[in-house]
């Protein structure tokens, strides 16, 4: 396949229903109503010339190359601007419209460099296109005043601009108004002197509020804005689409790419979830794929304290598995355990834990969204009867009022985060959405260009049951409940005593203000928002989840939906937005102790027959343990191996130093990843991973949307990572024998009902699809519970409001909560790898003026920040976006490790740790703690790997 | 003694108020009004409907001691007798800000009629006047206020279009400041037809005295036109902004560049809501018709061009001032009969009408009678109907690169013919003026023109090819001549 840009139609797709005929240089054609005539002559395979016009953003008919002439229309309209009407005639090439293009493209040429052939869009040129397109020969202007010769922008790390080779179209500033909504750049100057700008005449690409989300790159019909590995690489000759494996958007990209390299990440306009969007992570923050730091060899070592011993895979396999055994002679097989990864595919997660089930011969198999999504499937199961989100992405496209509490998707699910601002923009005609945001951070969504909440709650960390129990006894004792859908859909009397309880005196916003700090009239106000302003979604984070009343706010979440007849539509729904690319995928795949693939209770007799005859072993029934359990049971001596894939949990795990002990405690600890994170300080196996781009499977996203992750160079490290685990399962002796993914999730399909109908084929005829796929839904489900709950009728749960334990006092007065932030990823071991760094260098924390003010704190000092469970340094960050009494950190760099400070607390039903709820204190400090010196030199240590002496 | 004198901006330029003070000073009663539009007369000074003029601080005694030479009466003026005076009906006669000289001259019984009639009534009315849009276009009144009064929306609005930007005219400016409620009422009788509850006039800044004469205005009367609210919005310079799309950016507070259409202004227009984008001499013209009815109007003019137009005289030219008449009249009546030839006394070369996008026109073509569809069979327009007159010193290569120069200085840069052709208009124009490759670049230069006519946005681009390309074929010679000297 060689290198083909996605065709692009000029003008977006109407969204109407009814369609219009006409003819375009006499041939009839028909589309939908509203569609521009550029786009009916594009659908029609006639190619209209045209430089500002792009299918992502609005026409905007500044170029005018897409002159037309219609019969019965004075002079030349341009195509990209008129509409289609029934009946009319449309020329698209004729002697006059030829000599004017090749007029305006005379014009183009006379203010653009000469250079083609040195040029980095050379071949992939808009500019160059038409130039041909339109047949110019010559320019025959003497020209005087120009725009070239004119300073590069090379300050933002993944691409640069060039103005002295900008055409003016405004394509760019139109994407990131339009597309990202950010609104960074605008045109400087008017007239001849009109110049793209990045802000003031000050600013830079980066200095600018630019958030290098590359939507104006790609919007870039000429070498002006381009990608610096294009100007390095040259032009990709090919092109794979993937699915992006950072969060739990799961954009979908063109994998650009010229022999084995990666040339370029383009976002790719028919991923149902992105729409042609992107943001730095995924667009540009790839780079780690190829770091110096990735690990490519398999390395063993007796003890920790040892350096890494390079060996070739089968001694690696060998090594694992006689230690496996031997442990598992020694302490008895529960004695082992192992880790699934939410940034892994299906298949591979898939792998894991039926290596530790089938393999291992127990349950304990736990996964990362332990410590993420664990209370929204537990939640979620309990209210609706699945564990996932109701809607699918597109659903934003017709809320009337978004509610977002606990996520911080500008940041979090940037690409989301688009969409949603489109919304609550009121774009396409339509007012506005309208915004709630429950939050003890002023986020960006709060206030953002053409963006204000009517509502922002700021609430007292670790309240959200209790903000969200005041809503509803607003929304019931006012008389908002839609009791018509309660009564169709849902369980009447657990309605009526969950209403009971909402309706008490305790429960009323004004009671509940000192307890909140949330303005009880404030609350009143979004209360009513939400019931009565239409069509109302929910959309939350790990805000929610990670509490000791984690499973609570989620089914509190649920009964508010409920209760105003929220859910069974476009528009609507409960949305968890997920924090990695699989994390949806990895709980779905029975990666957690007490579940078989499907959320199958592992005591479930009929489910583990179905496992048991296809692989030819007898299950556990009893659950395994869970990461805490393991950890805990490790210190106690009875828990001995671990494999870890692709998952650090001694820096993502709560309480770093309990995690450390229990690890330390261990004889084997497997871990298999790209680098040597922080966890393979203590491993004593250490298997390679491949990335993203080098393996074949799926990944599901925030949307149940399943999509295919393709193979797009070969493994540096030699190996997928599934082929890893197989090998480690063969050589213990399993008969695995996959020769392909696809063969994965067959089995995955054939042991899985509500993925019956997935197959790679059937994926890749869909492009993606969003589970259940079965006979009922053979092409999957993008809204689910239309016609009534899975469970059968909606369940309310009562949710009590308990304080957590976790309590600010004398000594630890003040509330942290943690989060992250555009440019970094998890733990940071990716992004931290790639240029993303210039962005933010280093983790620090917010607090406000008054609290900073007491204790003598400036913006950029250094600052202890101590709990009851270890204290760390980082340096402070003064602003009123944190409320007096909270402060807050992101925890991407293990330099910080801000989870030396959280504490053991989680949920109490699903132990998802309290990460959002830590009483600290903050001091002035000159230095890095004890914990972190040490740390670091334990690092250091423990990174070692022995050089091979060389043979005399 | 009741001295009247003009308030007008052009009457101030002249020494009126110097004038006016001496007045006062020497014990007559001065009384500051609209200007006649005479303005060759300004200082124009009228006591008991006898009119002296010019008059400098110097001629205030002798006027007050009876020894000065009048005009006659100023009604008889020739000028003035031979105008057909409908909008213009107030000019000279009444206090701008005065609500009971308003009143007393027919003030608000257009508005009256309207609410009487009620919306749909008043569109017909206006439909039948064929009333159309004096802002240049031409585009029938009625019409476009049928569409907004069609289109769904709790908002709609009226933008009266107050950016009088074209070389040589004047008459938005007489308006505002001579006639203020005139042209609110107008405003008003417009929300009412289509439903608006707000309205703006965009103003150009540099247009201060009708600034402070309009908001004066809007105040006294909020009352008489509530709930209809007006407002003023100042312009930042930019000539473009006289484009309807382009002035509704920068009512928004963007910058100032044209909209494609559609969507229409009138179906999407100021914060993409229904909008009534008219000229000033539009909605000035609407009381009158409302108050005589549509088909008095319509008997006034020609063809499709129906009713009076204020044509405003100017430049080279002995009489300029503002004179409103039925459309028809020629051109050389225009500049000969009521203009008396150029002011400098030498043969008249040319004369570019509706401002610097205007064709240039040689007295060949005076014939011309003064209607939209007849100028544009000759490949000339109206426009806002400013008339300026240039005699046979005039260095037409120079006109023609300055019509290019304009639009380079004024293009909003958002379509490529206007941005880029300007620039390269300019310099081509420049490369004949030094002899160079004179044919090959006047026809470089025919080709531009045709892509900046077809191919540009807005008229800004679209009709700078008519000053340039009349300049080239009507004196060609001005332009074959370089080099040789």
């Amino acid at each position: 396949m060689t290198y083909q840009p996605q065709t692009d139609f000029g003008t977006p797709a109407s969204k109407s229903t009814g369609m219009v005929s006409l003819t375009i240089d006499g041939r009839e054609t028909s589309v939908p109503v509203g569609t521009s005539v550029m786009r009916a002559a594009a659908e029609q395979g006639t190619s209209i010339p045209k430089l500002c016009a792009t299918d992502s953003v609005k026409s905007f008919g500044s170029c005018r190359l897409c002159l037309v002439e219609i019969d019965g229309r004075k002079g030349t309209p341009a195509s990209c601007t008129t509409p289609v009407e029934p009946g009319m005639i449309v020329r698209t090439q004729t002697p006059h419209l030829a000599k004017l293009r090749k007029g305006v493209m005379e014009l183009y040429i006379s203010d653009h460099p000469l250079d083609c052939l040195t040029c980095a869009a050379n071949g992939d040129c808009e500019l160059q296109d038409q130039a041909g397109a339109v047949g110019l020969r010559d320019v025959r202007y003497d020209v005087q005043a120009s725009h070239l010769g004119q300073e590069k922008d090379h300050s933002n790390p993944y691409f640069d601009f060039d103005p002295s080779k900008c055409i003016a179209c405004s394509r760019c500033i139109r994407a990131c108004d339009e597309v990202q909504g950010t609104l960074a750049l605008t045109m400087a100057g008017r007239g001849f002197d009109s110049m793209i700008s990045a802000g003031l005449e000050s600013d830079n690409f980066l200095g600018s509020e630019c958030v290098s989300c590359g939507a104006c790159v790609a919007a870039c019909p000429t070498a002006t804005l381009i990608e610096k590995k294009v100007v390095e690489v040259g032009t990709p000759e090919r092109s794979v689409v993937t699915t992006c494996a950072y969060c739990g958007v799961g954009c979908t990209f063109r994998a650009e790419m010229r022999g084995e390299q990666l040339v370029r990440m383009v976002p790719w306009k028919d991923g149902k979830a992105n729409r042609g969007h992107s943001c730095v992570k995924g667009r540009f923050a790839w780079g780690y794929a190829q770091h110096q730091e990735r690990i490519l060899k398999p390395m063993i070592r007796q003890s920790i304290s040892d350096p890494w011993r390079e060996v070739e895979w089968d001694e690696a396999f060998a090594y694992t598995a006689s230690e496996l055994k031997r442990i598992s002679d020694t302490y008895g097989r529960h004695a082992l355990g192992g880790i699934t990864s939410s940034r892994c595919t299906n298949e591979e997660t898939f792998l894991v834990q039926k290596l530790v089930r089938a393999g291992f011969g127990n349950n304990n198999v736990d996964t990362c969204a332990r410590v993420c999504h664990s209370p929204t499937g537990y939640g979620l199961k309990t209210t609706f009867g699945t564990s996932a989100g109701t809607q699918d992405f597109d659903s934003v496209e017709d809320c009337d009022v978004i509610l977002i509490i606990g996520a911080n998707p500008t940041d979090g699910h940037p690409v989301f985060a688009s969409r949603m601002k489109r919304r609550l923009r009121g774009q396409d005609g339509r007012p506005p959405a309208k915004l709630i945001v429950i939050d003890p951070r002023r986020t960006d969504i709060v206030r953002s260009p053409h963006i204000e909440a009517q509502h922002h709650l700021p609430l007292r960390p670790g309240t959200n049951v209790a903000v969200l129990t005041a809503m509803a006894h607003v929304i019931v004792t006012e008389g908002l409940a839609d009791e018509a859908f309660i009564k169709e859909r849902c369980d009447w009397d657990e309605y009526s005593h969950w209403a009971d309880f909402v309706s008490l005196p305790r429960n009323s916003p004004e009671n509940l203000q000192p307890v909140t700090l949330v303005d009880a009239d404030e609350l009143r106000g979004a209360a009513r928002l939400y019931a009565t302003g239409g069509n109302g979604a929910i959309y939350y984070g790990l805000g929610v989840t990670e509490h000791s009343q984690g499973s609570s706010t989620v089914m509190a979440i649920a009964n508010l939906a409920m209760a105003t007849g929220n859910i069974g539509r476009r528009g609507v729904g409960v949305n968890p937005l997920r924090g990695q690319n699989n994390v949806q995928g990895a709980c779905d795949m029975g990666s957690f102790p007490h579940e078989l693939s499907g959320y199958r209770h592992i005591s479930d007799g009929d489910a583990r027959a179905l496992f048991e005859t296809d692989w030819g072993v007898s299950l556990d029934p009893e659950p395994g343990l869970r990461i805490p359990n393991m950890l805990d049971a490790a210190v106690d001596g009875v828990f001995k191996a671990l494999y870890v894939q692709g998952e650090d949990i001694l820096q993502s795990d709560p309480n770093t130093k309990h995690v450390s002990a229990g690890l330390a405690a261990m004889e084997c600890v497997i871990v298999h990843d790209l680098f040597l994170n922080e966890t393979a300080n203590y491993a004593h196996v250490f298997l390679p991973g491949s990335t993203f781009l080098e393996k074949n499977g799926t990944f599901t996203n925030a949307e149940r949307r399943i999509q295919p992750v393709r193979k797009v160079m070969s493994p540096m490290n030699g190996l997928e990572d599934w082929e890893i685990t197989q090998a480690l399962a063969q050589a213990m002796g399993l008969d695995w024998n996959y020769t392909h993914p696809s063969e994965i999730m067959d089995e995955i399909a054939r042991l899985t009902p509500t993925f019956a109908g997935v197959s790679f084929k059937k994926l890749d005829e869909h492009g993606s699809l969003q589970w259940p796929v079965n006979d009922a839904a053979p092409d999957g489900s993008p809204i689910m519970h239309i016609d009534g709950f899975v469970r059968g009728k909606g369940k309310f749960v009562v949710t009590d409001y308990v304080p957590t334990d976790e309590k600010t006092g004398p000594r630890f007065p003040l509330l942290l909560t943690t989060g992250r932030i555009l440019s970094h990823y998890n733990v940071g071991a990716q992004t931290r790898r790639t240029q993303n760094v210039v962005w933010h260098t280093e983790d620090l924390l917010e607090i406000h003026p008054v609290d900073a003010e007491d204790r003598g704190i400036k913006s950029g000092d250094w600052v202890k920040l101590a709990s009851r469970a270890g204290e760390t340094t980082l340096r402070a960050t003064v602003t009123d976006r944190v409320a007096p009494g909270v402060v807050y950190t992101t925890f991407h760099h293990a330099v910080t490790q801000a989870n030396v400070v959280t504490t053991d607390y989680s949920d109490w039903a699903t132990n998802c740790p309290e990460y959002k709820v830590t009483a600290v204190q903050i001091s002035a400090s000159n230095g890095p703690t004890n914990w972190q010196e040490e740390y670091e030199a334990l690092s250091e240590r423990a990174r070692r790997i022995a050089t091979e002496v060389p043979a005399e | 003694m009741n001295v009247r004198i003009s308030g007008d901006a052009l009457a101030l330029a002249c020494g009126a108020d110097a004038v006016a003070k001496a007045f006062a000073d020497a014990g007559a009663t001065v009384e500051r009004t609209s200007s006649w539009g005479m303005h060759w007369l300004e200082p124009l000074v009228e006591i008991d409907g006898v009119g002296f003029g010019p008059v400098s601080v110097n001629d205030v005694a002798p006027i007050m001691e009876g020894r000065a030479p009048s005009i006659g009466r100023i009604e008889d003026h020739p000028f003035i007798a031979r105008q057909s005076r409908l909008t213009f009906a107030r000019a000279g006669k009444t206090r701008p800000t005065s609500l009971d000289d308003y009143y007393a001259t027919d003030g608000w019984r257009g508005l009256a009629k309207a609410r009487e009639m009620g919306a749909a009534a008043t569109i017909d009315v206006v439909l039948a006047s064929g009333l159309r849009g004096r802002g240049g276009a031409g585009f029938p009144a009625g019409i476009k206020w049928k569409t907004v009064a069609g289109a769904e929306s709790d908002q709609k609005y009226i933008v009266c279009n107050a950016d009088e930007g074209d070389s040589g005219t004047f008459a938005d400016r007489m308006v505002m400041e001579g006639d203020p409620f005139m042209l609110i009422e107008g405003m008003a009788i417009a929300a009412l037809a289509v439903g608006a509850g707000k309205g703006y006039v965009y103003i150009r800044s540099e247009y201060p005295h009708a600034i402070a004469k309009m908001e004066a205005a809007i105040l006294v009367c909020a009352h008489l036109i509530a709930p209809f609210v007006v407002e003023v919005r100042v312009g930042a310079g930019a000539y473009v902004c006289g484009e309807e799309t382009s002035l509704l950016n920068s009512l928004e507070g963007k910058r100032g560049e044209v909209r494609a259409k559609p969507p229409l202004p009138a179906l999407e227009g100021l914060f993409g809501q229904p909008t009534v984008v008219n000229n000033v001499l539009t909605l000035a013209a609407i009381p009158w018709i409302l108050l005589h009815g549509g088909d008095a109007y319509a008997a006034f003019g020609m063809g499709r061009s129906k009713g009076t137009m204020p044509v405003q005289l100017a430049g080279n030219v002995k009489h300029g001032g503002l004179f409103e008449v039925a459309f028809g009249i020629t051109l050389g009546e225009l500049v000969y009969d009521i203009g008396g030839g150029t002011d400098s006394g030498r043969p008249v070369k040319c004369v570019q009408v509706g401002g610097p996008l205007g064709a240039y026109i040689p007295p060949a073509q005076f014939d011309l009678p003064f209607d939209y569809e007849a100028f544009a069979a000759a490949d000339a327009l109206i426009g806002h109907a400013g008339i300026t007159v240039f005699d046979d010193t005039t260095d037409m290569a120079q006109m023609a690169r300055f019509a290019m120069e304009f639009c380079a200085v004024e293009s909003c840069g958002k379509c490529t013919p206007c941005r880029l052709g300007s620039t390269r208009g300019v310099e081509t124009i420049d490369q004949i003026i030094a002899g160079k490759n004179i044919e090959a670049n006047l026809a470089l230069i025919a080709d531009l023109s045709e892509t900046m006519k077809f191919g540009s946005l807005c008229a800004l681009g679209g009709f700078t090819p008519y000053p340039v390309m009349s300049a080239i074929t009507h004196f060609r010679d001005d332009f074959m001549v370089r080099g040789k000297s």
